[in-house]
């Protein structure tokens, strides 16, 4: 009676449907609408909010041919190469390599410093590195007192103001999966090559590196997704500004769909958001599938 | 090539002996460095904690003139401190609720049963985590908007939860997974049902799992801004998170010592439950973490 088992396997399985209809209603379902939703007019209010016109692809010609949106695709990825990419990762690496070298008590305070800026509710975060980086905020301070010039980073320099603030907030995920990748290296190796004659830093990049480029390349994935979707950090720092200096894609699709209330724009660059996501999305899960024997 | 490898496993004694001494000759540099690194980590936050102290505080870091607690008097009171703290802990403990009950639930089939579905259901699932969730709220505030659900507190709960599912059934499953099965077994053969076992013997067997998977969440609806900045518009129902920017007054002047205050206080509860759990469950909430992103 395989039909019966069939049913029975089913039904098994029904626990699973909460989760489901969840995911559907709430996760898939949002991401086809906006697919559907950038290829229409609809509106915040107004006309266009109540009877949204099928308008084809002329969103993502907008999207071409305007000012703002190719020089945000370039602050994403600045964004994302400059704070994740190299800042996060190459410092979570060098904390993660430092603290195995220290003393225990020295690396379990510094530990707690990189986790707490991680920890901390992300608006908080947002305005400490507001202040921070204001024209009489710390940095200035401190600079002022090396006797050396002090921007006013927010408006002058607002990307590396925001690229710096999120290696500070960020850091700290990269350092815990780079420490527990280095525990798992089993010493006798290192220690062999140790004996071989081979550095420190020789050590690192021929034995350590390689040994645990599994979870370099999971770390890279999952901090440039993180880093991708930053809106609160950008948002309370610099409000994307000034004139769109620092508007990355998340704020560029939050301040055309509600600030000008142009739902259909807004939705066709969160798309592209959402299509650059699931790129780095499928890679990563492809990384694992390979990883898994 | 093999005398190394014997050499090392020969003498695991002395080799102990010898990292130790290795330990403390290294560790001055290594120490050093540590130590300025985790300078640059504290140093925005000092402005956090000054600033509280100060009733004149402005974004310049300094010692006040007169430490007081007048900013912490300020706001205690119902409409700034207390409404919006309570309207936190419903949205996230609600939602870490509706998540826990939903993965457990998903995790139970996955766990338990054989199937060539489970496999490409948990890839799925993951896929969801990877898309950015600030691309998807512009098409859920849509949503919102056509079924009617904005400035709900439940609806914000189930969307809230829908992100954090994703993780939360990953991490229930591999925790479920450690229970082993034949402790259900003696259960059923007792005549217990599937869903009976799975309460009375499967769960209390991974309590601590389960408490991980909840604060974890917790910890994350209670830092989220963006979604209830977006869902939520009614002053009764936003959290803390959005509230705090009542600090902001109408015409441009900010309460910095009082923001900073309550900045503290809405901070505390999220960083003693990330105590509690490193504490109790470090490596598993390390690495769950390093899975979530």
């Amino acid at each position: 009676m395989p039909a019966q088992t069939g049913g029975r396997g089913l039904l098994r399985y029904l626990p699973v449907l909460p989760s489901v209809l969840l995911l559907v209603v709430f996760l898939a379902g949002p991401v086809l609408w906006a697919f559907h939703a950038s290829f229409t007019n609809a509106g915040l209010t107004g006309r266009n909010a109540r009877s949204p016109q099928w308008i084809g692809l002329e969103n993502y010609q907008r999207l071409l041919v305007d000012q703002v949106f190719p020089l945000s695709l370039g602050l994403t990825v600045l964004f994302v190469l400059g704070s994740a990419v190299v800042g996060q990762n190459l410092l979570g690496l060098a904390l993660a390599v430092l603290m195995r070298r220290a003393r225990r008590t020295v690396s379990a305070v510094v530990g707690t410093a990189v986790v707490a800026a991680w920890v901390l509710p992300e608006i908080v975060a947002a305005f400490a590195a507001y202040a921070y980086f204001s024209r009489d905020g710390t940095l200035n301070q401190l600079l002022g007192g090396l006797g050396l010039d002090q921007p006013d980073w927010l408006y002058s320099w607002p990307m590396a103001a925001v690229v710096l603030a999120n290696i500070w907030r960020g850091t700290a995920f990269s350092m815990l999966v780079y420490r527990a990748a280095l525990n798992d290296v089993p010493t006798e190796v290192s220690e062999a090559a140790q004996m071989d004659g081979a550095g420190g830093w020789q050590r690192l990049a021929f034995i350590t590196l390689p040994m645990i480029r599994g979870s370099i390349a999971t770390n890279l994935m999952l901090i440039t997704l993180q880093t991708l979707a930053v809106f609160t950090l950008i948002w309370v720092m610099t409000a994307g500004g000034p004139a769109n200096a620092s508007t990355t894609l998340p704020i560029l699709a939050y301040q055309e769909a509600f600030k000008f209330g142009d739902i259909g724009y807004g939705t066709a660059v969160a798309t592209v958001l959402i299509l650059i996501g699931g790129v780095f999305g499928a890679v990563y899960i492809r990384l694992l599938r390979e990883a898994k024997p | 090539m093999t005398a190394p490898v014997k050499a090392s496993r020969a003498v695991p004694s002395v080799e102990t002996r010898g990292r130790s001494r290795g330990r403390s000759r290294s560790s001055t540099p290594a120490d050093v460095s540590l130590l300025l690194l985790g300078a640059c980590f504290v140093l925005p936050l000092f402005w956090l904690v000054l600033a509280s102290l100060d009733a004149e505080a402005s974004h310049e870091t300094r010692v006040p003139a007169q430490a007081s607690l007048e900013n912490f008097a300020a706001i205690m009171s119902p409409g700034l401190l207390f409404q919006p703290l309570w309207n936190s802990l419903v949205l996230s403990a609600g939602t870490a609720t509706v998540t826990l009950a939903a993965a457990v639930l998903a995790a139970y089939p996955l766990s338990r049963y054989r199937s060539r579905f489970n496999s490409p259901f948990m890839y799925a699932v993951l896929f969801g985590t990877c898309l950015p969730v600030t691309a998807i709220m512009v098409p859920v505030y849509g949503l919102f908007v056509q079924l009617n659900l904005l400035d709900s507190m439940p609806a914000t709960i189930f969307f809230m939860a829908t992100t954090t599912l994703p993780m939360a059934i990953w991490m229930t499953k591999s925790f479920m997974d450690g229970v082993p099965l034949s402790l259900e077994e003696a259960a059923w053969v007792d005549g217990a049902s599937r869903m009976t076992a799975l309460r009375t013997i499967v769960l209390p067997l991974m309590r601590q799992g389960l408490g991980v998977v909840f604060i974890f969440v917790f910890i994350q609806a209670w830092g989220n801004f963006f979604v209830p900045f977006v869902l939520l518009l009614s002053e009764a129902n936003q959290p803390a998170a959005v509230s705090i920017f009542s600090f902001f007054g109408q015409h441009g002047a900010v309460a910095y010592g009082q923001l900073a205050a309550f900045s503290i206080l809405y901070s505390l509860p999220v960083l003693a439950l990330y105590v509690i759990v490193a504490r109790g469950a470090g490596s598993s909430f390390a690495l769950s973490g390093a899975v979530r992103g």
